[in-house]
């Protein structure tokens, strides 16, 4: 099920009606705790367009605070032993510029996290990605749903390395698996509601 | 009795050095007063910093207004006199600070303690800043919002470490001394608990014997170490995050808390990038210079991407 989350009116309906940049840690946190009380309302598996296309200023301090947060506490949920169906949800970010990537960016990499955005209409990688990840991600993208044996052909990769490493992809939440294999979680596209 | 403290006629990062010496010998309760009789020009910096020392005082001191009617009239547009008021006695002539007046003025003196202040801080300067940095100062539009970003940054090291109020100004003038452009410039100044103190508080702090404000500074502003990194990992990014934006515009960001001053210099200053052994002075004193963009420079350096975005 695939749902879309305006951070801007999530940001004036969570902390101010007033503001329109996201800066400081209380205003990125409050603005978390939002957005993570609409995703335990949804059933899983969900995909949840972050649309970041109407906010002006992110700062470093909020970008921690609202996309590396949001994305360990899935990433945490989905490294569990056996990780619960109730956490299978996935993000997908879209509408961020330029001077947005800059602070997102450089959270990720601070803590070697990765996401999917929405860049020009085609998902992508942002943040900590090895190139044996990213060939992986790309050829799910582009051939998806496919499960590890097709990849390990398609890629010259011994089978067990693609399995580990879609695996990998999956626990970080950036490739889903679907009953007819693994594939890139796409967001809704377009939406400035 | 009172010891009078001289104001240096032109009052910026570098001078305020001499009103720190005459201070630092001082106990908090003695009275003095602060003579800016003399004065003829300020930087944000320097202005900041004054009433970042009155913070330090025991005693309500007392401030002598500077007696050319033109810097007292420049000093009142900054919004000087409105914040001295609380701190000082004042004495002189006090020009009443008409709003709006100064375009070299881009965010007046503005005292931040709490996350509203930033919000309040961020989102006043925005047209104007980008009616500056673009338009005056050649930047390229993308500027804007990565000064916005710094602003927000250096303005939360106040709410999350000072442990009190301290005060920001963002101001362009031409930097004749060093550079023969104009500049823009931040200054935030507090008088709070300064960052090796506020190091000191992380519950995963150890230092050894070479530990004091320089080591600290260091940390903070060169490893990005925060207080609130244990447990928190991705705490410390502010200060990364203003030393990437000064990389990019070839700025300069310099750093003053307790005895030691750190200044990460780019080539067109002559700067020391550490200074140990300076008179005490508490708090935090951050200063962030722009330099305006001629035909014929170099563009933004290069973002350093550690991955493709696609």
């Amino acid at each position: 099920m695939t749902h879309h989350i305006d951070v801007s009116t999530v940001l004036r309906g969570a902390v101010c009606e007033l503001y329109s940049n996201l800066v400081t840690r209380p205003t990125g946190a409050a603005v978390r705790g939002a957005i993570e009380a609409l995703l335990a309302e949804r059933n899983p598996p969900t995909i949840t367009t972050i649309d970041f296309s109407r906010v002006n200023l992110l700062d470093f301090s909020c970008a921690d605070e609202i996309v590396a947060k949001l994305l360990l506490r899935h990433v945490e949920a989905a490294h569990a032993a056996d990780p619960a169906p109730a956490d299978d949800h996935y993000v997908y970010f879209r509408g961020m510029r330029d001077d947005h990537l800059d602070a997102v960016e450089a959270v990720l990499e601070r803590r070697a996290l990765a996401l999917v955005w929405d860049f020009d209409g085609v998902p992508s990688l942002l943040g900590s990605v090895d190139p044996d990840e990213r060939r992986h991600w790309e050829f799910v993208r582009v051939g998806g749903p496919v499960w590890a044996p097709h990849v390990a052909r398609a890629l010259d990769s011994p089978v067990e390395r693609s399995t580990h490493v879609l695996d990998r992809l999956w626990r970080r939440r950036l490739v889903m698996r679907s009953a007819e294999g693994f594939l890139v979680p796409r967001g809704i596209s377009g939406v400035a509601a | 009795m009172t010891t009078v403290i001289n104001v240096p006629p032109s009052l910026d990062e570098q001078t305020f050095e001499h009103v720190v010496e005459q201070l630092a010998p001082l106990a908090p309760d003695q009275k003095v007063l602060f003579d800016a009789r003399h004065a003829r020009w300020a930087s944000p910096f320097g202005l900041t910093a004054l009433l970042a020392a009155a913070q330090t005082r025991a005693t309500r001191p007392d401030f002598t207004v500077p007696e050319h009617p033109d810097t007292a009239s420049y000093w009142a547009r900054t919004g000087f006199f409105r914040h001295a008021a609380d701190l000082f006695d004042l004495h002189g002539h006090v020009p009443r600070q008409r709003e709006g007046h100064d375009s070299d003025v881009l965010l007046e003196i503005t005292s931040v303690s709490q996350s509203d202040d930033v919000h309040a801080v961020v989102g006043r300067i925005q047209q104007k800043a980008a009616e500056i940095l673009h338009g005056q100062l050649h930047l390229e539009t993308a500027a804007t919002m990565g000064f916005g970003m710094t602003l927000s940054e250096a303005c939360q090291n106040i709410v999350e470490h000072a442990g009190c109020g301290g005060w920001v100004a963002v101001q362009t003038y031409t930097f004749r001394r060093r550079l023969g452009r104009r500049v823009v410039v931040i200054a935030v100044c507090d008088a709070g608990v300064g960052f090796r103190k506020s190091l000191e508080s992380s519950p995963g702090h150890r230092h050894d014997d070479r530990w004091g404000d320089g080591r600290a500074l260091e940390s903070a502003v060169v490893h990005a170490v925060s207080r609130f990194r244990h447990g928190d990992a991705g705490r410390g990014q502010g200060l990364a995050g203003i030393r990437r934006f000064i990389a990019r515009w070839d700025g300069k960001l310099s750093v003053r808390s307790g005895t030691a001053r750190i200044a990460l210099v780019p080539t067109w200053d002559e700067d020391e990038p550490m200074r140990e052994g300076l008179a005490a002075f508490p708090g935090a004193q951050v200063q962030i210079m722009i330099p305006e963009r001629l035909p014929g420079d170099p563009g933004p350096a290069a973002r350093a991407r550690g991955t493709e975005r696609r």
